[in-house]
Order: C-alpha cells, then sequence, then structure tokens
C-alpha cells in the first residue's frame, strides 16, 4: 500500500535510542543537534533518528476534538513502533511538549485513537505505548550526571551558565520533566560539568514565544527581563533546549530600538549581550568534542569569547 | 511552416476511440460523466470513454500517455466512500464510476529572482509560508496518480532539505490533484518546483554542460539542426525510427507506434 515500507529491522540496544529531531534542528538550530550526537557519542549512546518522521505539529492543540492536529504526532509513534521500539527521545522542547502531551491525549481514550487510525488507513495501526523523552530526562535518569561528569575533558571551571526553561519543558505539570516552579534538571547538568549555575526568577517564565512574529514588543519585553535578571547576577552564558527560545532570546537582545516597549534594562542588555548556547553544546564542548563541530558559529551572538575567556579552550 | 506544425500537432491529438464499431465490443460499463450516465466498452481509458461518450477535449488532454499529467480526474465508484484521482488517460473505466475532469488546478504562483533568492528552507517559507500548516495527513500522497511520496516532500521542505524534496518530487508532472485535495491549501507542486530549482542553481555546474553550453555558443549544431528542420514528415518519421532502433529503444513492433495511435503500418 502506497506510503507503506518495510521498516529496516533495528538491533535492541540499550545505548540506541529512537530520536526525533524536529524541523528546526535540520535548518536554523543544527548546531543543537550536531551537538547533541557528538556528546552522546562520547558518552557511549546513539541517537538514532526516526525514518520518514515528520513534523510534530509544532504547537499541541488544545482542542479536545480537532483529533487531526493529532495526526502529525501519532503519525511519528507509528514510526517508532516500526523500528520495534518504544522510547522516543527529542532536543527540542517543543517537539518534545507536543509529542508528549499527544501520546496522553491518544492513551487517555481509545476512541480518540481508533479514529485517528481509521484515518490513516494506509499506516498500521498504533498500538500505544511510546514513551516521548526529552535528552535531559535521559541525562539525568539513564546515563546519570556523575557517569557525565567521569567523561569531562574540559571542566567548565569559572564559566557562569543561566539555565533558561522557558515553558514547554515544564508545564504543564503532567508532561514537566521537572518542578515546574523551582526547576534544577539544567543546574545540575551544569555544575556536574564544572561550570557555575546562576540562578534567574525568570528562568521559567515565558520568552514571548510566537508572539515575536505579530507583537514583537510583547517578545521584546520578556526577553529583557529574562536576559536582565541573569546578566545582573553574572551569568557569562544562557542556555536553553527550545529554538525559538533562542531566538528570542537572541534577537531581541540584538533588536532593541528606541521602541517604547522596550523596558528600563535595555540599554544595558545590549550593550553586552550574553550568548545564547544550547545545551547539547555545553554537553559536548565539556565532553572535548572539538569547538569547531558544535554549531558555535551559527549563534547570533558569538559564545566563543566568553568560552575561551573563562574555560581557556 | 507554423501551420503545418499546428496541423500535425491537431492530427496526434485526435480521438483515438473512432472508428470502433459498437457490435465489436462484448463488454460494456456504464459510468456517470459530471452525472450524465453513458455506456461505455469495458476495456477503455477514461479519456477515451469520454471522448466515447461524444465530448471533445479543448483542454484536459495532452501526451495521452501519463507524461503530461493535463488529465486530472476526480472519481468515485460505486459502493465506496472515499473520493479518488488519476489520470484520465491512465485509467480503466469501472462500472458505476462517477467522474469529472480537472483540467487546471487554480494555485497562486509566485514569481521570484532564483538568482536572488537563498538555496533554503528560509526561502521555501518566504514564498509558501502556509507550508507550515501541514497536519500530516498524508491526503496529498493519496492523491498522487504518481506514487510520490508528496507529504514527505513537504515535510523535507519544512526543514530546509531542498535535496529531498527534489528527489522526491522528480517525477511530478503538476496535473495539480494535490493541491486540490489538501485541507492546509498548499500548492505541493509549486514548492518543489521552487525547491528543484534552488538546489539545481546551488549544484556546481558539471563540466559536461559547460562544453556543451560552449559548443552551441560556437555554433557547433546549427548545420544539422538546419537540415532537420528542412526535412519532410516522412523523413523524420524515418529518422526517428532508425535513431530508436540503433539505441535499441524501440522494438520495431513498437516502431509502427511511431506514426499514430496503434494503426501504424506495423
Amino acid at each position: 500500500m502506497k506510503g507503506r515500507r518495510n521498516p529496516s529491522p533495528i538491533t535492541h540496544h540499550p545505548s540506541r535510542i529512537p530520536y526525533f529531531p524536529g524541523c528546526a534542528l535540520k535548518d536554523q538550530a543544527r548546531g543543537f543537534e550536531r551537538a547533541a550526537q557528538a556528546a552522546m557519542e562520547r558518552l557511549g549512546y546513539e541517537l538514532a533518528e526516526l525514518p520518514r518522521w515528520n513534523c510534530c505539529g509544532t504547537v499541541y492543540s488544545l482542542s479536545s476534538d480537532d483529533l487531526m492536529r493529532h495526526v502529525a504526532p501519532v503519525r511519528n509513534f507509528i514510526r517508532v513502533q516500526e523500528m520495534g521500539e518504544r522510547k522516543l527521545v527529542t532536543l527540542c522542547a517543543m517537539c518534545y511538549n507536543t509529542l508528549r502531551r499527544s501520546a496522553d491525549f491518544v492513551s487517555a481514550d481509545p476512541e480518540r485513537l481508533r479514529r485517528i487510525n481509521a484515518f490513516m488507513d494506509e499506516e498500521d495501526d498504533y498500538a500505544g505505548g511510546v514513551e516521548v523523552l526529552h535528552l535531559l530526562q535521559i541525562l539525568r535518569d539513564a546515563i546519570t550526571f556523575e557517569e557525565i561528569e567521569a567523561k569531562v575533558e574540559r571542566p567548565l571551571y569559572g564559566l557562569k551558565v543561566a539555565p533558561y526553561y522557558g515553558c514547554m519543558l515544564l508545564r504543564p505539570r503532567e508532561v514537566g520533566i521537572d518542578d515546574p516552579d523551582a526547576p534544577e534538571v539544567m543546574e545540575l547538568l551544569v555544575e556536574y560539568l564544572g561550570a557555575e549555575a546562576v540562578d534567574s526568577p525568570h528562568k521559567v517564565e515565558c520568552c514571548g514565544a510566537y508572539q515575536t512574529v505579530a507583537n514583537p514588543g510583547i517578545a521584546r519585553e520578556r526577553v529583557q527581563e529574562i536576559v536582565w535578571a541573569a546578566a545582573r547576577r553574572g551569568a557569562d552564558v544562557i542556555i536553553t533546549s527550545c529554538p525559538l527560545c533562542t531566538y528570542n532570546l537572541e534577537h531581541h537582545q540584538l533588536s532593541v530600538t528606541g521602541d517604547k516597549s522596550s523596558t528600563r534594562h535595555a540599554s544595558r542588555v545590549t550593550r553586552h549581550p550574553i550568548p545564547v548556547l544550547y545545551f547539547t553544546q555545553l554537553l559536548a564542548y565539556a565532553l572535548g568534542v572539538p569547538e569547531g563541530e558544535l554549531g558555535f558559529e551559527d549563534a547570533a551572538i558569538d559564545p566563543r569569547p566568553a568560552l575561551s575567556q573563562r574555560v581557556g579552550g | 511552416m507554423g501551420q503545418e506544425i499546428m496541423e500535425r500537432i491537431r492530427e496526434a491529438n485526435e480521438a483515438v476511440i473512432t472508428g470502433i464499431d459498437d457490435a465489436d465490443i462484448k463488454h460494456w460499463v456504464t459510468i456517470y460523466i459530471m452525472g450524465k450516465a453513458y455506456r461505455v466498452p469495458a476495456d477503455i481509458t477514461l479519456m477515451q470513454a469520454i471522448e466515447y461518450a461524444g465530448y471533445r477535449f479543448v483542454r484536459g488532454a495532452g501526451c495521452r500517455a501519463g507524461f503530461c499529467g493535463a488529465c486530472a480526474t476526480v472519481y468515485r465508484t460505486a459502493g465506496d466512500w472515499r473520493l479518488k484521482t488519476a489520470l484520465a488517460c491512465q485509467t480503466r473505466v469501472e462500472d458505476g464510476m462517477y467522474l469529472v475532469q480537472i483540467p487546471f488546478a487554480p494555485a497562486e504562483k509566485p514569481t521570484y529572482k532564483l538568482e536572488e533568492e537563498e538555496p533554503s528552507g528560509t526561502t521555501l517559507l518566504k514564498y509558501f509560508p502556509e507550508i507550515a500548516r501541514c497536519v500530516a495527513c498524508n491526503t496529498c500522497t493519496k492523491a498522487c496518480p504518481q506514487d510520490l511520496e508528496v507529504m514527505d516532500a513537504i515535510q523535507a521542505a519544512l526543514r530546509g532539505d531542498l535535496k529531498a524534496v527534489t528527489e522526491l518530487s522528480f517525477d511530478c508532472i503538476q496535473c495539480g490533484l494535490c493541491s486540490i485535495r489538501c485541507p492546509a491549501e498548499i500548492v505541493h507542486y509549486h514548492v518543489a518546483q521552487l525547491a528543484r530549482r534552488l538546489y539545481g542553481r546551488s549544484l556546481p555546474v558539471p563540466g559536461h554542460v559547460e562544453e556543451r553550453v560552449r559548443e552551441i555558443e560556437e555554433g557547433k549544431y546549427e548545420e544539422e539542426f538546419e537540415r532537420i528542420m528542412s526535412l519532410g514528415r516522412e523523413e523524420i518519421e524515418e529518422l526517428y525510427k532508425k535513431e530508436q532502433r540503433e539505441k535499441g529503444g524501440l522494438k520495431s513492433r513498437d516502431a509502427s507506434r511511431v506514426t499514430r495511435n496503434g494503426q501504424g503500418e506495423g
């Protein structure tokens, strides 16, 4: 039947994890993926890219009867099933949130899944049961930070890192990978890499998300609050797990104009823009992956001066 | 000269069904063309059946060989709730079939200067932002008479993989059936065409192409072109058959079809 292919047989190996990249990681956020692959290789794991994956759906649909919005996530779960696997790991917080919530949505009601399966008559039925995970969960729970610490080749002593979680890793609580109000998974990670975690009250607040398109002023205001809170606590770099957060955090640090929406912090923020890294870039850097393989050159604010100044290349 | 060519094209496009004696037809089916019932021979294509019923194509027919994409058809079959799609010249009639021709798929076609555009996914999104509305329903793939993985091509476009879009869409004949069916109103064939153009332009020009362009510019082939243009119809047909035989691409039985409509001298 059209659209169906024989899945390639995959040898089950605990260190081989089915991986959903998402569109942005193949285009605007290549460094996020490249660094993750290099880091996981050093940790003895392989991110096995899902064959024929499609866009996660980008934003989880809050309409409870709009089953069409769940076709995209479920089609990806069918690909996991075809691999003979049960787990699916993502790097992008947005993809994680959409896929995870959709997995819960269809498993909560067999009738929903039956109707989605009936619509996708060109595919094998999705039987349910795929577990969607974020890479931070794999690092924390499966690999453990102690194990990672033992493989650090370039300890980040002296580097002050402000983790920024945004929304999608933490909310709603049912899918959050950590405490939605006081998460610590990224703080722990950077501490085990040798860096100093900089706590910031705005680390779990929204970056402005897609308001950046139609109402850029909202995103700009959000970003200035978030960045200034990190800056005044001495952060050298900010880390994220979301290409959209990264875009906003970079772009609205650099795009401050005389706009009324600019907050009182605007000038201070833009005089010393803080580089924004994906957590995988910092991880791979600490594990000794050569700098040239980390996609630093794609960053709007070059992180290399801050890194070499603190860590010393 | 121009008129003579037009005459030849007109002849080549004449209905192939003319001259059949109803007494020779053993099996008949009933099909509904735009809602009206017609009794037609059972072993002919949709295109032949439409002509048999007395319609004459002024649009919606081209190569009659499944290559040009002009004869898109939308149909339903008895007892099946699904809306189906096909090329009329490549699909056999079925009893109880309801059908209509879609000779043209309306779509906004943006204009762009290829040399000013970045070969990237961002360019595709700039001209076709609706690709971000894809819900992965796969309806486009199901509609494609070329059996292309159309949704995969749009998904590749979303992630800026121009090479994958190019390869997945290479056999697209731009019939537009995918776009007629898409709930996100994506114009897949225009998206894929832009992707192929961007990808093609991003590749280095191969040495043999540069060499051939130089030869053409130096007039190496002018004389041969003039000679062929001066030949009559019979001479051109003979030359074509000879070339095909030399290439081994056309068996003698096939060669006879070169005249037209399978009524050749063979």
